[in-house]
């Protein structure tokens, strides 16, 4: 095992592939000369030149499709979104093609590709820069949903999308490209490295008082919030699901089945989205073995304002789980 | 005397915007303002040039780069400055922050942060003007860049479809982030894209404020009497990274060095000069722009932070049902 950072994890399972499989590029706004926005690509030009690693113009409805097109006829792209909050010019390409090619054509074609970039808000990035995107494409039949959050899950789970035959929404996240974490040695040349599964969670802590969903930036949130409720008597179990949709329902509901208590945390609105699919899911296999209304930590229902002293509001905080987790166990 | 007279208040805005601009900077450094800080340093000839021809009633809207173009319009250096600071008098209550000023009452429709979409907006604003018989009408701003994006042509499509009394301005600073023009267009002349939309074009240096006022003039005066949209390519640069957290690595010193020997703040001055002003006016002048930057940033110091009620209270606009 290595010490590194999130950002770096991505990197090796992107230069992995690429030096895997001939067919997998990366295109997007700033990956290639400039290194990429969040210095994600860093060195990849060099190493595969600008046949592999395309710098493109702003234009993202015309780089998704131009990746989608591509996949349709045999190559792998990976396409970045420099934040995901610029793939909504590109939803069409998303949604109407990406997700639909395959069954519309009756199962002909298939299209491997991997919509990739950092999700959620950054720092005082305000309204149209901070949106955590899962709602809008967890609810979308014929793509994977991924939002890892740790180094080894992001490196993981990357690989196993760039090998996917399906269009794969990757979701990063840019507050948690520092963070640092232990992930398996490099791979022998050759040699395939650790791929992690589609929808298998990952139990984060183990507790037996309450279970706590989360993915993604909150996911630290959470770790320290479960540091402090430990101090006081209340363990959590902390079950990141790693992949938004296939949901891994199951690990999920075995671990309300030992501490039937449940509260899921999110950045995303708290309208719909997976936050809510979570709790229907879990009330509707655990009913019986719930003590407690489900409990949910959401991004407040507000677009995300530009003071700090607002956002900082408006995210979930350690302070906002440990009142939900007190809530749902009834201590106050 | 009257081309003096004329210039004289050019000079101050463009010297305003440069100071306000380096405060911001250094406020930014010290962590008094977060987020993307986009700054106009380079560009301010751009704004000026093309508010001195706009009527006070005309629509502008701008990009995330919006700082100088606010100021232009006539929005004060304390709201702006309070913006940057997340307060609750800043001009978007500090909700919006540097990438969206928004400033009715001096017709700055916004900084928009999303490249493209705001194009049409602007194309909106002018489609109400020919609704309603009036004859204000409105400028957009754009980067090279965001030529690129299905919103501009979709935007310039329609307007020149609807001979909508439109200004489409693509401020040319020859880099969109790290990115020279040469790897983002095909075609480097952006004024040949106004072609397919049947649209009137003019492309011209946007560094002296007099070239960009006259010539901005003219795309004003076509829109307004019923001439239909201009597409204007204004040649400039930008002296400072991308944003804050750009080293600009991506061109060289040298470059840098030259772009900045067409300042379009000392060119302003040099002509004040050439135009008989002396040194101790100009200082004076100098001294009450230095004044009210100060005040500004004092202000926004001292102003209460943003207001959660504010917040809450401006997710939906009230009703009248
Ligand atoms: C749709 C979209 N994609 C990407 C971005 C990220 N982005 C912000 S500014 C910028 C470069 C814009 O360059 P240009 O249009 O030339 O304007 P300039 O910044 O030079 O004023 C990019 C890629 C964005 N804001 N919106
Ligand atoms: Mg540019």
């Amino acid at each position: 095992m290595r010490t590194i950072r999130y950002r770096d994890a991505v990197r090796e399972a992107i230069a992995e592939e690429m030096e895997r499989d001939e067919r997998v590029l990366i295109m997007g706004e700033e990956v290639g000369h400039y290194q990429g926005a969040y210095k994600v690509t860093e060195g990849l030009l060099d190493r595969f030149t600008d046949k592999r690693v395309i710098d493109t113009p702003i234009a993202e409805a015309g780089f998704a499709g131009i990746g989608i097109g591509a996949a349709m006829v045999g190559l792998r792209p990976i396409v970045e979104f420099m934040t995901w909050n610029f793939s909504f010019v590109a939803f069409d390409q998303i949604v109407q093609n990406a997700a639909k090619i395959h069954q519309m054509s009756g199962g002909q074609i298939s299209v491997p590709i991997v919509f990739r970039g950092p999700n959620g808000a950054a720092r005082q990035v305000s309204s149209q820069h901070s949106h955590a995107v899962e709602p809008f494409y967890c609810s979308v039949p014929g793509m994977y949903v991924v939002a890892p959050s740790t180094p080894r899950d992001v490196k993981g789970l990357l690989k196993t999308s760039i090998r996917s035959n399906n269009p794969v929404i990757f979701l990063e996240g840019e507050t948690i490209y520092g963070v640092k974490g232990e992930v398996p040695d490099l791979p022998e040349d050759g040699a395939d490295g650790e791929l992690i599964a589609f929808g298998k969670a990952r139990i984060a802590r183990e507790g037996t008082d309450c279970t706590i969903v989360t993915w993604g930036s909150p996911y630290y949130t959470v770790l320290e919030a479960a540091e402090v409720l430990a101090k006081e008597g209340i363990e959590c179990e902390v079950v990141d699901p790693r992949t938004i949709r296939p949901l891994d329902v199951d690990t999920i509901v075995k671990s309300v089945e030992k501490t039937n208590r449940c509260v899921v945390v999110h950045e995303h609105w708290p309208y719909g989205g997976p936050g809510a699919e979570i709790v229907d899911q879990v009330q509707s296999r655990a009913f019986d073995y719930l003590d407690a209304p489900i409990g949910r930590v959401a991004g407040l229902d507000v677009p995300m304002p530009y003071a700090t002293n607002l956002e900082e509001t408006v995210l979930p905080t350690v302070e906002r789980v440990i009142d939900a987790v007190k809530g749902v166990t009834y201590r106050s | 005397m009257a081309k003096r007279d004329e210039l004289i208040p050019l000079y101050r805005q463009l010297h305003l915007i440069r100071r306000f601009e380096e405060e911001a900077a250094r406020a930014y450094a010290k962590g008094r303002i977060g987020g993307f800080l986009h700054l106009y340093i380079g560009q301010e000839a751009v704004a000026v040039g093309a508010n001195a021809a706009l009527r006070a009633d005309d629509y502008v809207f701008q990009t995330y780069r919006d700082h100088g173009t606010a100021l232009a319009r006539g929005s004060s250096p304390r709201a702006c400055m309070a913006e940057l600071y997340g307060k609750d008098a800043g001009c978007s209550r500090g909700l919006g922050g540097s990438m969206h000023f928004f400033d009715v009452a001096n017709n700055f429709y916004g900084g928009y942060g999303i490249i493209g979409g705001h194009v049409a907006l602007a194309a909106g604003a002018a489609y109400k003007s020919k609704y309603a018989g009036d004859d204000r009408i409105a400028m957009c701003f754009l980067g090279d860049g965001a030529t690129n994006i299905g919103g501009f042509h979709e935007g310039m499509s329609l307007a020149g479809l609807w001979k909508l009394p439109l200004v489409v301005v693509i401020e040319n600073n020859a880099y969109a982030m790290g990115t020279p023009m040469s790897r983002t267009t095909a075609v480097t002349d952006f004024t040949t894209k106004a072609v397919g939309y049947g649209m009137a074009s003019d492309r011209f240096d946007g560094h002296d404020v007099r070239v960009v006022q006259e010539h901005m003039a003219k795309a004003i005066d076509r829109a307004r009497s019923g001439g239909g949209p201009t597409l204007l390519e204004v040649m400039t640069y930008r002296f400072r990274g991308h944003s804050m957290s750009d080293p600009g690595k991506y061109r060289t010193k040298e470059e840098l060095e030259e772009r900045k020997k067409r300042d379009p703040v000392k060119l302003a001055r040099q002509a004040l000069l050439d135009l008989g002003m002396n040194e101790e006016d100009i200082a004076a002048l100098d001294a009450e722009v230095e004044a009210e930057v100060q005040d500004a940033v004092d202000f926004a110091e001292n102003a209460e932070p943003a207001k959660a009620e504010a917040m809450w209270q401006t997710v939906m606009a009230p009703e009248d049902l």
